[in-house]
């Protein structure tokens, strides 16, 4: 999380280890179906056509089948991830202390919608159903962390470290 | 059974309480940091590390620094607990515990003589020293039983569970015949946690008779409430007392084969519990021939991929044989027909880490726990506008009052309290009226709610009741799966209509359609998903029917928080002219200067996140809600420069 997006050339290469994997050790089972699928997205971020085709046709699933898990689950995604990941709890204490406001604060400063990711690939936005944390309400998961005790504010700052770090590497590049 | 069985195990222990006694009996001190999901959202990592820092800097390296699970007072978190024998105090929790805290706590209590009061939360026992959280007023009502190691031992660390009991109860049950121990739990009274509240006894005394092999044991961990977590915090904390209850039941009903169904939004509970069932598989207490027994019993780990659905038991089998999680019509009951179409048993998380207790302590001691009719403890998740919020558990038969008042110690910033969710999406709203009830199965579902997974959101004036409502049927409607038609399109007009009611734009006889379309959904769902969906609109319309009819008659929200009911306004008299807090923290510079000085919002910009009311000064406090919009005063025009 949080590295720069792959290259299509490094995405290629990942695929076939991938498509290696799955042929060599993914047990022929329907049971096996969504280990499968999650495996796939943990490695890419998201699910690439190639990979659900070639998990069905080892698996002997149709498509069909496949893309109706895949659809039907909320954690399955069809996008290539931005570089960083921005989910907004949207449970039950982050909604009474102002989830709504923080997804909103989020669109507004990314102009996009949940389940979008940025043209230039940096962010993508989604909400989560509950992650537990809901006495530090409201919260936001920024790569991975658990951020607690959000505001339209600290919307702002998250960005604003994100922004200051990429310079700095920017600079370093240089 | 085979006599070797307690034989092999007392080896298993004698070895962990040595080495538990060597950690916490030695003079030395020993650090204990929470680093469960909540411990690390608030930073307990970075207080692990600077615990860390601080004895690598004093050559101490040798004080261990144990991280464990949640105590359950997640709001004093990063949590921490010094025991230091040596200097005659008792163990130390202290609350809050920042990196720089815990530098000042290494030098002054961990290498030096002082337990620096003001950081901490309380002593463990009672003594004469230091105040005790045994003193507290909720300590008198709270009583941990699955609680009881969270937050004391290393979940990472088989060692300390078997040195605290731990798989004590799996001997017992082994060398018990299977119909003893369902016998015995029967006599307890274990009824599921899930929500339902099924008789636990019974489920498995069906799986046991019915014909089929291999007979497969499912844990339940698809905690999908959203404001419930206590399922997360035991597995993260104490995954081995879910585990020896899994392969008690196992025993029990004669299993082969196991799955622990965790929701990929836990991460780390995943994590645990795989290291937690690796070193079990290690010493022999699952996989083949438990402890040179003849039972065999083994767990996976399957990873619930976000479908609030696969809470359902049908729907949860569905999702581990590959298939989108729709539920099936019951009968046939999963303990006939379930996984690969075997017989099959679905327990709760809680449910199962009660077993190991009840085997161990007799059912008698289960029976003797509660107040009412219900048996044993409940685990709440308390959240929302609750001052201590965390993990609380309590004897069934508790009253919402003592909870909510005793243990959360009430509602923050002196507001008042309006209402009690329970029970998650398929719970419902309780008033002030409904706290003195008990809470156990039975009087929950009375009162309209339910017992659902022990999620308890507290309500303060400032919630909107319609607004909870909708929220509910928002996120049940999303996670309907569209199988059977009352659920997919009853639930759809239910939260249009209550859309409509939150924007001003509903009818009286609305309200008439509201209440018809739950009771037809209530009665023709397939799942409990479909039936208990309306309970957050019917127990709202129940107990809150004045907010529904404000908000369509006078288009007024009482809670002044539908947003498109609602504005902010900065009042011209009590705003000082000179600061300008609200205009730099406006997240949309919706703020601007107006005549005479006065700060005006432009209520074409504002996106109501309300910073402005937060930042603007105590001492002023010029910024106020207002609904009806009709009575939002005309924006003062921006001053001239001259």
């Amino acid at each position: 999380m949080g590295g720069s997006p792959p290259t299509p050339g490094e995405e290629r290469e990942e695929l076939a280890k991938f498509l290696d994997h799955v042929r060599a050790s993914v047990a022929k089972e329907r049971e096996s179906l969504i280990p499968a699928l999650q495996e796939a997205q943990r490695r890419f971020g998201y699910l690439p056509a190639e990979a659900m085709l070639a998990i069905g046709e080892h698996l002997g699933i149709p498509d069909m089948d496949v893309y109706s898990v895949v659809t039907f689950y909320n954690q399955f995604r069809l996008n290539p991830p931005g570089r960083h990941s921005i989910r907004v709890c949207m449970g039950t204490a982050c909604h009474v202390k102002g989830g709504q406001i923080i997804l909103d604060a989020w669109k507004r400063r990314l102009g996009i919608d949940r389940r979008q990711t940025t043209p230039d690939r940096e962010y993508d936005l989604d909400t989560v159903a509950c992650v537990g944390c809901c006495t530090m309400a409201p919260v936001t998961v920024v790569d991975g962390e658990v951020q607690g005790k959000m505001s339209p504010t600290r919307v702002d700052g998250i960005l604003l470290s994100h922004q200051i770090q990429k310079g700095k590497e920017a600079r370093e590049e240089a | 059974m085979s006599p070797n069985v307690s034989e092999a195990f007392a080896r298993i222990r004698d070895t962990a309480l040595a080495r538990w006694r060597q950690t916490f009996e030695s003079p030395n001190p020993v650090i204990l940091v929470g680093t469960a999901t909540c411990g690390r959202a608030a930073g307990a990592i970075e207080t692990a590390a600077a615990f860390r820092q601080a004895l690598t800097e004093a050559g101490r390296t040798d004080i261990p620094i144990i991280e464990v699970g949640c105590m359950g007072h997640c709001y004093a978190e990063p949590l921490v607990i010094i025991t230091k024998p040596a200097s005659g105090y008792p163990p130390i929790a202290y609350g809050y515990v920042t990196p720089e805290i815990a530098r000042i706590l290494t030098r002054d209590y961990v290498l030096g003589e002082d337990p620096s009061l003001e950081f901490i939360l309380g002593a463990l026992d009672t003594n004469e020293m230091i105040p005790s959280l045994k003193d507290l007023p909720r300590f008198a009502i709270e009583t941990p039983v699955l609680l009881e190691r969270c937050g004391f031992i290393d979940p990472e660390n088989i060692e300390h569970a078997i040195a605290r009991d731990a798989y004590a109860a799996l001997v017992r049950a082994l060398e018990m015949d299977p119909p003893a121990v369902i016998a015995e739990i029967g006599r307890a009274g274990l009824r599921g946690r899930g929500g339902a509240g099924f008789p636990t006894a019974q489920k498995w005394e069906i799986c046991r008779k019915a014909p089929g092999e291999p007979k497969y044991f499912i844990c339940n961990a698809d905690e999908g409430d959203p404001g419930a977590f206590m399922d997360r915090s035991i597995l993260e904390s104490d995954p081995h007392s879910v585990i020896e209850g899994m392969i008690i039941g196992a025993y029990a009903v004669g299993a082969r084969y196991g799955y622990i169904y965790v929701r990929a939004e836990y991460p780390l509970a995943v994590e645990r519990v795989k290291k937690a069932l690796t070193q079990s598989r290690a010493l022999g207490l699952i996989g083949e021939h438990i402890l040179g027994s003849d039972f065999s019993f083994d767990i996976k780990v399957f990873e619930g991929s976000g479908a609030f659905v696969c809470g359902e038991e049908t729907a949860l089998i569905a999702s581990i044989e590959g298939r989108p999680g729709l539920p099936k019509h019951r009968p046939p009951f999963p303990a006939h027909r379930g996984l690969f179409g075997k017989p099959t048993v679905i327990n709760n998380v809680k449910t199962l880490a009660f077993v190991p207790r009840i085997i161990a302590q007799g059912a008698p001691w289960f029976t003797g726990i509660a107040k009412g009719n219900t048996t044993g403890t409940a685990v709440f998740a308390l959240a929302g506008k609750i001052v201590n919020t965390g993990l609380t558990e309590v004897p069934m038969g508790t009253t919402l009052r003592e909870i909510i008042f005793e243990i959360g110690n009430g509602i923050p910033k002196g507001k008042a309290f309006k209402a009690v969710q329970i029970g998650g999406p398929s719970g419902g709203c309780l008033p002030e009226t409904e706290l003195d009830r008990p809470v156990d199965f039975e009087s929950l579902r009375e009162a309209g709610a339910m017992m659902g997974s022990g999620g308890m959101v507290v309500l303060d004036e400032d919630d909107c009741m319609v607004d909870v409502a909708r929220y509910f049927l928002e996120f049940t409607q999303g996670e309907s799966c569209g199988k059977c038609t009352p659920c997919r399109l009853g639930t759809k007009q239910m939260l249009e209509i209550l859309t409509d009611i939150t924007r001003g734009e509903a009818k009286m006889e609305d309200l008439n359609t509201l209440a018809d379309l739950a009771e037809d959904i209530r009665s023709a769902s397939l799942c409990n998903l479909g039936k208990t969906a309306p309970n957050p609109v019917l127990t709202t319309l129940r107990y809150f029917r004045g907010e529904y009819e404000a908000h369509i008659k006078e288009k007024r929200c009482p809670a002044k928080k539908c947003y498109h009911l609602m504005a902010y306004y900065i009042l011209p008299e009590k705003c000082e002219r000179s600061c300008e807090a609200c205009v730099g923290t406006c997240t949309v510079e919706a703020i601007y200067v107006g005549k005479k000085r006065v700060k005006v919002i432009d209520q074409s910009k504002c996106v109501k996140c309300g910073t402005c009311l937060e930042a603007c000064p105590p001492q002023y406090n010029a910024i106020v809600k207002i609904s009806p919009l009709s009575e939002l005063p005309e924006a003062l025009p921006p001053l001239e420069e001259k």
